[in-house]
C-alpha cells in the first residue's frame, strides 16, 4: 500500500471508539503512611491483557495500579509500578523485595523473584477474601483457571484453560466492540431482558460472533444478545469448575469478576453464592505477589 | 432422473444437479452434473437461502421442481431446507463425493468455512471414521481468513504470498481471538507478511492434520472444501500430513452437495 492511500484512508475513516477499553485504576491507602514502614514489598502482574503493581507495607495492601499491558513486557511492568509510586511519593530503593508473576513474569527488570500466577492469586485470594476461600475461579484476559487452596492460601489443586477465548475477557472484548456497548455495562445491560435467553450455542468467540449477529438479525435486542453470551460464559466456566469441583469458600478473582451479568449466572448455575471483596479483583495476582514477598522478608529477618 | 444435492455450509449455500446417464460402451458412466449453482445467503435466513438456490439453479437448468426426483441436504444447516426428501451428515455426504470422484481415495479432509475434519472411507465411498473440529475456529477457513483481514490481504493474495515464503515461524495461540494479537505483533516487530502467511496456515495445517491422524493417513487423500482455493494452505498440508500428494478436485466446494445428489439417485433405485 502507498504512503499517499494511507493518508486517505486515515482521513476517511472516522475515529473509532473502543469498547472494549476498560477503566485503568491508582488507588493509595490513604490512611497509611508508608515512611514509617519497616517493610515495603510490590508485586507486579504482567498479564497477557492487563497489568498490575501491588505495594504491600508490613503485611498490609497500601496501594495499587491497574492498566492496560503494552506490546512490550518490561514496559508494561515499569509504567505500572511507576504509575503507583507517583501517586505516593515512593522511589524504587524504598521498596525491599519485588515479586514478578504473570506471564509476563521473567521480564520484569526489578524483580528479586518470579512466582507462578497460580500460587500468587491462591494467596491474593486468601488476603482479600480471608482464610475461608477454597475455590478460587481466575477469569483473566486470555486464560480462565480454577483453583483450589487451603486455609493459609496454599494452592493444592488446579485446572485451566488457556488455549480458547471462550470464558476469558478477551472473548467480552470482541463481543462489547461487536454490540458498540462499553465493556463495564455489558453486566447490568445483560439483566435488563424481558425473558432470559438460552445461551449462544457456539463455544469459539469466533463462532459466537456470527451467531450474535444472527440473533440480531432475528430480532433479539442488544441487550438480549449480551445475555445469552453471558450465559454461555457462565456455562463455560462452570464446566471447568466442575470438573475440578468446587467447595464452599468461592471467589472470583480476574477482570470478568467486575461483570454481574456472568458473575451471577455462575452463581445460579453452581447454587453458590461468590464471596465478596471491597479489593479490586484484578489485582489479586500481584497482590499475592507482594505477600509473598513480604513472607520472605520476613523469614530472612528471623534467620538473622 | 434427476436428482439435487443441497449443501447448507455456515458461509455459503451449494446445489448439485445430478442426471443419470447411459453412455454407450462405457457402463462406469452412470451420471452427469447436470447443473451447479452456489451463493452467500447474506440477509436471506436459511429456509429462504435454500429456496432461492434451488430455485436459481433449477431456472439456470430449464427445470421445474416436479421434474427432480429427490432432493437431499447436508450442511450445518440441513434441517432448514424444508423441500429435501432427507437430510445427511456432512461427512456422508462428503466422503461420497470425494470417492465418486475419486475411487481410490480412502482419506478425505474437509476443510471449509467454520468446519475442518478428516474422514476415513472404505471402497464403497461411506465414511467409517472422522474426526472434527467441533466448536472451535482453529483448523477451519475461518482462522485463515481472520487472520488475512489482519494483514489486510485477500485470502487468495494470502494463500499466494505464504507460498513464498521458507521459514517456518511456530503460532503460539491455537484460538483464532488470540493468534489475531499474536499476528499484530509480528506485523509489528518487522516480520514480512509472506513469513506471517505461512506461519499461520502452516498452524491451520497442523490443526487439521492431527484431526486426520486421529482417523489415520492411508491410501489415496482428498481435499475437499473452499480451503482447497487456497493454495499456501494445500503446501502447508501436504508437509503437515507428510504426503507428496493431495488431489484436489475441480468443484472442491461442490463435493458435498454432489454426494448428497449421488445418495439421492441410488437410493431410487
Amino acid at each position: 500500500m502507498s504512503a499517499t492511500s494511507v493518508e486517505v484512508m486515515a482521513e476517511t475513516v472516522p475515529e473509532k471508539k473502543e469498547f472494549w477499553r476498560w477503566q485503568e485504576n491508582v488507588w493509595i491507602d490513604e490512611t497509611k503512611d508508608w515512611r514509617s514502614a519497616n517493610i515495603i514489598t510490590c508485586g507486579i502482574d504482567v498479564g497477557s491483557v492487563s497489568s498490575q503493581a501491588v505495594l504491600v507495607v508490613d503485611g498490609e495492601l497500601y496501594g495499587f495500579n491497574s492498566m492496560r499491558t503494552g506490546n512490550n513486557s518490561p514496559d508494561s511492568a515499569t509504567n505500572a509500578l511507576q504509575g503507583v509510586m507517583d501517586k505516593c511519593g515512593m522511589k524504587l530503593e524504598d521498596i525491599r523485595y519485588v515479586v514478578g508473576t504473570g506471564y509476563g513474569r521473567v521480564n520484569v527488570p526489578f524483580a528479586h523473584k518470579a512466582i507462578t500466577e497460580i500460587a500468587c492469586h491462591a494467596r491474593g485470594a486468601n488476603y482479600m477474601g480471608g482464610n475461608g476461600v477454597r475455590t478460587i475461579l481466575d477469569m483473566g484476559g486470555q486464560d480462565c483457571k480454577a483453583i483450589h487452596c487451603d486455609e493459609k492460601g496454599k494452592v493444592t489443586n488446579f485446572l485451566m484453560n488457556d488455549k480458547c477465548a471462550a470464558g476469558t475477557g478477551r472473548g467480552m472484548e470482541v463481543i462489547a466492540d461487536l454490540m458498540q456497548i462499553p465493556i463495564a455495562e455489558l453486566g447490568p445491560r445483560s439483566f435488563d431482558v424481558d425473558v432470559e435467553p438460552e445461551a449462544v450455542s457456539s463455544v469459539c468467540v469466533v463462532f459466537a460472533k456470527s451467531e450474535a449477529l444472527g440473533l440480531l438479525k432475528a430480532g433479539y435486542t442488544k441487550n438480549k444478545v449480551i445475555a445469552a453470551y453471558c450465559q454461555a460464559m457462565a456455562e463455560r466456566v462452570v464446566s471447568l469448575l466442575e470438573r475440578i469441583g468446587v467447595e464452599e469458600g468461592f471467589f472470583i478473582t480476574g477482570g470478568i469478576a467486575k461483570n454481574p451479568g456472568v458473575v451471577r449466572r455462575i452463581e445460579k448455575l453452581l447454587g453458590i453464592k461468590a464471596m465478596e471483596t471491597k479489593v479490586d479483583s484484578q489485582i489479586a495476582g500481584a497482590l499475592g505477589a507482594a505477600l509473598f514477598g513480604y513472607t520472605l522478608m520476613q523469614k530472612q529477618a528471623k534467620a538473622a | 432422473m434427476i436428482t439435487a444435492g443441497i449443501d447448507m455450509g455456515s458461509r455459503t449455500v451449494k446445489v448439485v444437479l445430478l442426471e443419470e446417464i447411459t453412455v454407450e460402451g462405457a457402463p462406469q458412466l452412470k451420471y452427469a452434473v447436470r447443473k451447479t449453482h452456489i451463493m452467500m445467503p447474506g440477509d436471506l435466513d436459511p429456509d429462504q437461502a435454500a429456496e432461492k438456490v434451488y430455485d436459481d439453479v433449477l431456472t439456470g437448468a430449464g427445470l421445474r421442481r416436479d421434474q427432480i426426483a429427490a432432493v437431499f441436504a447436508t450442511g450445518a444447516g440441513r434441517k432448514q431446507v424444508a423441500f429435501a426428501t432427507e437430510g445427511i451428515t456432512e461427512m456422508t455426504a462428503g466422503a461420497k463425493g470425494a470417492s465418486y470422484m475419486y475411487p481410490l481415495a480412502r482419506t478425505v479432509v474437509d476443510v471449509g468455512a467454520e468446519e475442518g475434519r478428516g474422514m476415513k472411507t472404505d471402497a464403497q465411498g461411506r465414511a467409517i471414521d472422522f474426526a472434527g473440529n467441533e466448536k472451535c475456529a482453529a483448523g477451519a477457513g475461518s482462522f485463515a481468513e481472520a487472520m488475512s483481514r489482519a494483514l489486510q490481504m485477500t485470502l487468495q493474495e494470502f494463500g499466494e504470498a505464504s507460498l513464498l515464503s521458507d521459514k517456518s515461524i511456530p503460532m503460539n495461540a491455537q484460538c483464532t481471538v488470540f493468534a489475531e494479537s499474536e499476528v499484530v505483533s509480528l506485523i509489528h516487530s518487522a516480520t514480512p507478511k509472506n513469513d506471517i502467511a505461512k506461519a499461520v496456515l502452516d498452524a491451520v495445517a497442523s490443526r487439521v492434520c492431527a484431526m486426520v491422524r486421529r482417523v489415520g493417513i492411508e491410501g489415496e487423500v482428498v481435499l475437499i472444501g473452499g480451503m482447497v482455493h487456497n493454495p499456501g494452505f494445500v503446501q502447508s498440508l501436504k508437509n503437515a500430513m507428510g504426503v507428496d500428494t493431495i488431489s484436489l478436485p475441480d468443484m472442491p466446494e461442490y463435493i458435498s452437495a454432489l454426494g448428497c445428489a449421488l445418495i439421492a439417485a441410488e437410493r431410487q433405485h
